[in-house]
């Protein structure tokens, strides 16, 4: 009983010693922005009004109220919590259970106030702490911040050429295509040359457009030849080709596409210009085909990038683009194809790897691709995963990234990883465990995540009372 | 000879290897037609023994009576010793009158040489004679041809030993006999023994009982089964992967008691002998149906029911101890006088314990430290598995993963929590380890049959076996956990003994060979005791490193009767499986009725990944059982109680609060256990001994007299029928305190946060309802008494407290132990114990009765001669009276006065 005493407390002396009592008291445990329902003197109505109690029941270590209401500061209720000011640092609330059970909870000593235990106050220490970190924490997001601009930058630029390229890329891909094709037509012979012959039926390749090409004139088409091979063709058609008509353009054509290829967007994508946005839609497919054997195509791109044994649509699209454009084209179409975030930031990871040494191990992940496990001291690579999705809450999904369908476990699932991602200056793996078995967590940081910086002010003063 | 056992080494590697020695099922261990001495023993049918007791050798002291046996088929002779116990106990030793060597006698299990009464001889003829066992009009009846004893009361026989005639002994010879040696050949693991065949065997009649129990460890239900037909169950200490449920093989394992029980008479049997041993039971009342038993009741016809029993044992000699009861208390306070009582655990070891294999490191060890916090969920101990070692070295941390073990064990003191840390008996063979360096060098290890170290495979790789039977030895390991020995320990730092069966993967049936040397003994003789005397070794040794100061707490996998004088057991290896849910009961229900009260299973189940519904039913099942620990194996996804949405923590937090609310009875029922031998966890029928319908009940069990619990363990369960005993008696739902009558079947709609539990009427139970993060944190809080009264508004109760962790409790008598009673509407607190003394700040904070009538007033009434006025509120709807705050402290007398 006698302890009820010492729990109304509050600096009462305090209070009244001065006489300056601007802030009004409240019970042990009440935190300010409830202290107008604790009133001395007055009936207590325990907040959810399930019934009303003299106030010297209030912090009497009994519980009264079914919500815990009327004892803020003793740990009598066993849903009740109580309020530390922590002045110095910031205020908290903890369970009653917390209040004298020896521990010291809040920073400000005010739980432990008759359980012997011997706590510091350290709210100032940790105040002060805190902020440090707050500011080393808000200079990394600021030079963060201003990296990822940059990364943001150069990502569009990246992705800009990319585009140009690959456009680039395709336009020489058909004009080979179409020169190909203009060689086989006039070929009439077929004896593997252009003749002079042969190509003075095209009238509207005569230079001075007088309605009929001579043999000189054609011949000077030639280069002064009188037939040409394939390779001097180039140069020829380099001449020829704004020009030219061909003669069968349809024909040929139609040998090499497939029914479906055609019905689609096939003879508008031959002869114009809007070739980017058609292309979409084929890009599409090109992923679907991938997500089913990622890994398996990983390795072939390694060991040989010029990949035969493709499918009809593949055998007509490398006659379109030439075998060596498909593996470049591919993985220009995969790199545009993932999500490198809102303002593509994260695509400098891209085709990169991270590694990290700890004792025993040496863990690599490559962003967009895979992550990986090699003994330290010998022993073969194990396959933690391979990319998955970003994996974040939904206000926040950018903040980690799933890697699944590693290796087996024995008697367990595949092994997988997720990468937390968290803002800082460099681009690095800081940890990995292995909270679970064969679920491994990696943390790295990137300046890709950062956020723009709230000010400092903000930041440091939001928090605190008094 | 030595090239023979060449070529059986490579026989038995190889069965050993092709088997698989890891992925073990029911092939890889033995039946008993396997077994070569129990197929030899049950050949032997019932029928006319060939011994004869030779009436002219029998002396009588006053101790006890000798007479000599004689077995007219070959003439050995046998020596037959009888003696009356203190206690209402008969002690049957028969040993060879003349061995070729000593066979080996049990040591370390007996608490003391058990005192003795004197026994007359009432009268004696050619026949037999008969002795007087003291009062009760009971007497023992020896025959002489053929031998049997019988032990009577009245007219009643209560007891018969070679009725059938199956007392067999295989005394010692020179072996000679090679087709034996075939034989054991093509069954690896028998090895066979230098002096041949030395098994026995005896029969036990027991007329008029249905019922018997106990001889853990068997994944079976409560109340044993006939084994006709089928195996009989065995008891040998074996590491059992993925073990099965519902058959008598062996487990981690043995204790050789039984108790037998009818509506009469509760008695038992032990059987002390610790070689690998087979129990057979049969009953002649097991095959009808229960209208044929009703028709023989009907028309008065037929025998009395009646339960056979024949224990067999490898080698060593009959020891046998029958308890006489007559009630179950008597049977538990007899055996308990025998082997000693439960440890008294420290207080915190009754609370939560949350483990896995495993913890990976330090911070991983404070993120699940921090993650109870965040989540309001209480816990006292975290546990550490075998990775938590440098290559599995116990006594050493892995200097990666936990390289400040002081600053990990201080993080948890400072939250006033505890650790426990693995330290397995098989030692890794490693010129660099000094734990084995030093075992070597002093001999200590277990020798194979040629005098070498014996090694076998287990974790480490290869490793040796401390021959934990050496008292030296034990000495020696228990100086291992001081403080400066085992470094980074500190006093919050318990420890987990495991694998002691001993567990060796490349071992006959994952064990240890039985010609492996300890001393003199084979491990043949004393296979059963090695988990015992691990633990045995361990205790003593966190008793010294306090200097004699502090309880230890030592959980242990092996086991032997006395295993409960040293700590923890638990059902080992188990499964995330609804059947092992279930069966959790009655293997803990088997292990308390033989002594062993602090048990449990590991919540979740340590195989597989449990479903939620099935993890949150086994934490309100485990919270309710004595050991609770969560434990799960290193391969399964994490299950941290938090870790399966915010509705299944918050209902795994209520089960664990609940857990700690109760800790005061629990601390008092362990108090018990310790003092007087009765079990924490009982089957309904040790308290309603005459009610049959409780004699088979092992899906419900009562905790003390005073609360039955009936978990929820069905899959889905939407009900449960809990039957509550005891006619005219009531019981208070202690969720609702709706009252329910006694000797009834009641349907209980349950939901996923039902546990249903009911208070006697009668009884008055403490709890601190003040949950807190870890039990050391509530030591001083108040009480809340909850008296719910009979139907004679009538309520008794007790009240425990002590420092919670010394043995003050017992050598300076520093303890608090009152009777709570409420009789003519009054509730008063006396002391129970005048001759103890302790002090508590502790204090009653609030009363509840139920069951009560409104009064006018409520006076409080204290030694100092004060009242005070209480203040009350009463609900009707309920009759549950609440006083409100009388503020007295928990160790002083006073008086509540209703009026």
């Amino acid at each position: 009983m006698s302890c009820a005493l010492l729990l109304l407390l509050t600096s009462l002396a305090l209070a009244m010693g001065t006489g300056a009592a601007v802030e009004i008291q409240r019970p042990r445990g009440v935190p300010q922005s409830k202290r107008q329902f604790y009133e001395e003197n007055k009936p207590f109505t325990c907040l959810d009004g399930s019934s009303t109690i003299p106030f010297d029941r209030v912090n009497d270590d009994y519980c009264d109220c079914r919500d815990g209401s009327d004892e803020p500061g003793t740990a009598a209720c066993p849903n009740g919590s109580f309020h530390c000011s922590n002045a110095g640092f910031r205020p908290a609330f903890i369970p009653s259970s917390r209040i004298n059970d020896g521990i010291c909870d809040c920073c400000d000593t005010t739980d432990e106030y008759n359980s012997g235990a011997t706590c510091q106050n350290t709210c100032r220490e940790m105040g002060r702490k805190e902020r440090e970190s707050l500011q080393i924490m808000a200079e990394i997001t600021k030079e963060g911040f201003l990296l990822k601009q940059q990364l943001i930058h150069e990502a569009k630029r990246g992705q800009e050429d990319k585009q140009v390229k690959q456009k680039e890329l395709i336009r020489m891909e058909k004009d080979k295509t179409r020169m190909a094709e203009a060689f086989l037509e006039l070929d009439d012979d077929s004896d593997g040359y252009v003749s002079v012959a042969e190509l003075q039926s095209h009238l509207e390749l005569d230079p001075d457009s007088d309605g009929s090409l001579t043999e000189t004139e054609t011949q000077g088409l030639l280069g002064g030849e009188g037939k040409v091979d394939t390779s001097t063709f180039e140069t020829v058609w380099s001449i020829i080709k704004d020009q030219y008509l061909s003669e069968v353009s349809t024909y040929v054509m139609k040998t090499y596409t497939p029914q479906e290829e055609q019905s689609r967007d096939f003879v508008s994508d031959h002869d114009s210009d809007h070739y980017p946005e058609d292309y979409a839609g084929e890009e599409e497919d090109v992923e679907d085909d991938e997500e089913d054997d990622h890994e398996e195509e990983e390795e072939k791109v390694v060991g040989n990038p010029h990949i035969g044994g493709e499918g009809p649509e593949l055998g007509y699209r490398s006659l379109i683009y030439g075998p060596e454009c498909i593996w470049v084209c591919r993985n220009l179409e995969k790199e545009i194809g993932f999500d490198f975030g809102p303002s593509a930031e994260f695509a400098y990871l891209y085709s990169q790897c991270y590694e990290l040494s700890t004792s025993e191990y040496i863990y690599r992940l490559c962003p967009f691709n895979r992550v990986s496990q090699k003994p330290k001291f010998g022993g073969s690579e194990t396959n933690l995963g391979l990319w998955g999705q970003w994996a974040g809450p939904e206000d926040n999904l950018y903040s980690m990234m799933k890697y699944d369908h590693g290796q087996g476990c024995w008697q367990g699932p595949n092994r997988s990883t997720t990468v937390k991602l968290t803002c800082g200056k460099e681009t690095v793996v800081t940890s990995t465990s292995e909270p679970s078995r064969c679920e491994y967590l990696m943390e790295f940081t990137t300046p890709a995540v950062c956020q723009e910086p709230a000010s400092l002010d903000e930041v440091l003063h939001g928090h605190t009372e008094l | 000879m030595i090239s023979n056992y060449i070529i059986f080494y490579i026989l038995l590697w190889l069965a050993v290897f092709l088997s698989g020695t890891w992925a073990v099922d029911r092939g890889n261990f033995k039946t008993c037609d396997q077994s070569a001495f129990c197929k030899r023993q049950r050949a032997l049918k019932p029928g006319q023994s060939p011994y004869r007791a030779l009436l002219e050798t029998l002396e009588l002291t006053n101790t006890k009576l000798t007479l000599q046996l004689i077995n007219d088929n070959n003439k050995v002779r046998l020596l037959l010793e009888l003696y009356r116990l203190q206690g209402n106990m008969t002690r049957v030793k028969i040993n060879e009158l003349k061995p070729l060597k000593p066979r080996f006698e049990v040591p370390d299990v007996l608490i003391n040489d058990p005192p003795t009464e004197p026994l007359s001889l009432l009268s004696q003829d050619e026949n037999g004679v008969v002795l007087s066992l003291g009062a009760d009009s009971q007497w023992l009846i020896v025959s002489a041809k053929p031998f049997r004893l019988d032990i009577m009361e009245g007219r009643e026989v209560l007891l018969s030993l070679n009725s059938r005639g199956l007392l067999a002994f295989e005394h010692l010879r020179i072996r000679k006999d090679t087709a034996e040696w075939v034989l054991n050949v093509v069954c690896p693991g028998w090895l066979f023994s230098p002096t041949g065949p030395s098994s026995i065997s005896l029969d036990f009649s027991l007329p008029g009982v249905e019922h018997v129990y106990g001889i853990p460890e068997h994944a079976d239900s409560l109340k044993l089964k006939t084994t006709d037909g089928g195996d009989p169950y065995r008891l040998f200490n074996l590491d059992v992967f993925q073990y099965e449920l519902f058959n008598p093989m062996a487990l981690y394992g043995a204790i050789p008691v039984m108790l037998s029980h009818s509506a009469q008479r509760t008695m038992g049997i032990f059987w002390l002998n610790a070689a690998e041993t087979w129990v057979d039971i049969s009953s002649n009342t097991a095959g009808k149906t229960v209208f044929g038993q009703m028709l023989d009741y009907v028309q008065g016809s037929s025998e009395t029911p009646q339960t056979d029993v024949r224990w067999i044992s490898e080698s060593g000699i009959i020891d046998v101890f029958i308890m006489l009861g007559p009630t179950p208390t008597d049977v538990f306070s007899q055996y308990a006088s025998l082997t000693g009582t439960q440890a008294f655990p420290p207080l915190s070891a009754l609370a939560y314990h949350q483990c896995r294999w495993n913890y990976n490191d330090q911070e991983d060890v404070a993120a699940v430290d921090q993650g109870f916090d965040e989540h309001d969920i209480p816990y006292d101990f975290i546990w550490l598995d075998i990775e938590h070692t440098d290559g599995k070295r116990y006594f050493t941390w892995d200097p990666h993963k936990f390289p400040q073990p002081k600053d990990m064990l201080q993080g948890l003191m400072d939250k006033r929590r505890k650790m426990v840390t693995i330290v397995d008996p098989h030692i890794k063979v490693d010129s660099s380890y000094k734990i084995h360096n030093e075992i070597r060098s002093k001999g200590f290890y277990v020798k194979n049959k040629d005098g070498g170290d014996y090694e076998g495979w287990c974790w480490p790789g290869n490793s040796g076996y401390p021959d934990f039977t050496n008292p030296e030895m034990r000495a020696w390991w228990a100086s291992m956990f001081a403080y400066d020995q085992y470094a980074g320990s500190m006093e919050n730092m318990y420890t987990w003994n495991d694998m002691n069966e001993p567990s060796v993967f490349n071992g006959p049936e994952v064990t240890m060979h039985k010609d492996a040397l300890h001393g003199n003994w084979e491990n043949r003789d004393l296979h059963n005791l090695y988990g015992l005397y691990v633990q045995m070794a361990t205790a003593e040794g966190l008793i010294e490193r306090s200097g004699g100061v502090e309880r230890p707490f030592v959980l242990t996998r092996a086991f032997f009767a006395g295993s409960q004088r040293y700590g923890a057991v638990w059902t080992g290896d188990n499964t995330a499986e609804w059947e092992h849910l279930k069966i959790s009961i009655p293997m803990c229900l088997s292990l308390g009725l033989v002594g062993v009260s602090f048990c449990g299973a590991d919540v979740g189940g340590f195989f597989k990944s449990p479903s939620t519904e099935l993890l949150v039913r086994w934490y309100q099942t485990g919270a309710y059982q004595p050991f609770f620990r969560a434990h799960a194996h290193l391969d399964t996804p994490r299950r941290e109680p938090w870790l399966f949405g915010p509705e299944n923590t918050a209902l795994i937090r209520e089960a664990v609060r609940q857990r700690y609310a109760l800790l005061p009875y629990w601390y008092q029922l362990f108090y018990h256990a310790h003092h007087s031998g009765q079990p924490v966890m009982r089957p309904l029928w040790v308290e309603y001994p005459q009610d049959t319908a409780t004699f088979s009940m092992d899906d419900q069990f009562l905790l003390g007299r005073d609360l039955l619990v009936h978990p929820v363990t069905e899959e889905g369960g939407r009900g449960v029928t809990a039957y509550l005993p005891g006619k005219g008696e009531v019981w208070f739902d202690v969720h609702t305190f709706q009252k329910h009558n006694g000797a009834q079947n009641l349907y209980i709609p349950v939901t996923i946060s039902s546990i249903p539990v009911f208070q006697r009427g009668g009884s008055i139970i403490p709890r601190k309802a003040r949950v807190r993060r870890s039990s050391s944190c509530m030591e001083h809080d108040p009480y809340t008494l909850f008296v719910a009264l009979s139907p004679k508004r009538f309520a008794q109760g007790e009240l425990y407290i002590d420092d919670g962790h010394t043995f003050n409790f017992d050598k300076q008598k520093q303890f608090i132990h009152r009777r709570l009673s409420f009789a003519n509407k009054a509730l008063s607190s006396r002391n129970l114990a005048p001759g103890s003394q302790f002090i508590t700040p502790s204090w009653i904070e609030k009363i509840v009765i139920l069951g009560a009538s409104k009064p006018s007033k409520a006076t409080l009434k204290t030694p100092d001669g004060k009242e005070n006025l209480l203040e009350f509120e009463f609900d009707a709807s309920m009759s549950v009276l609440t006083l409100r705050k009388p503020g007295v402290n928990a160790g002083v007398d006073w008086t509540v006065v209703l009026q």
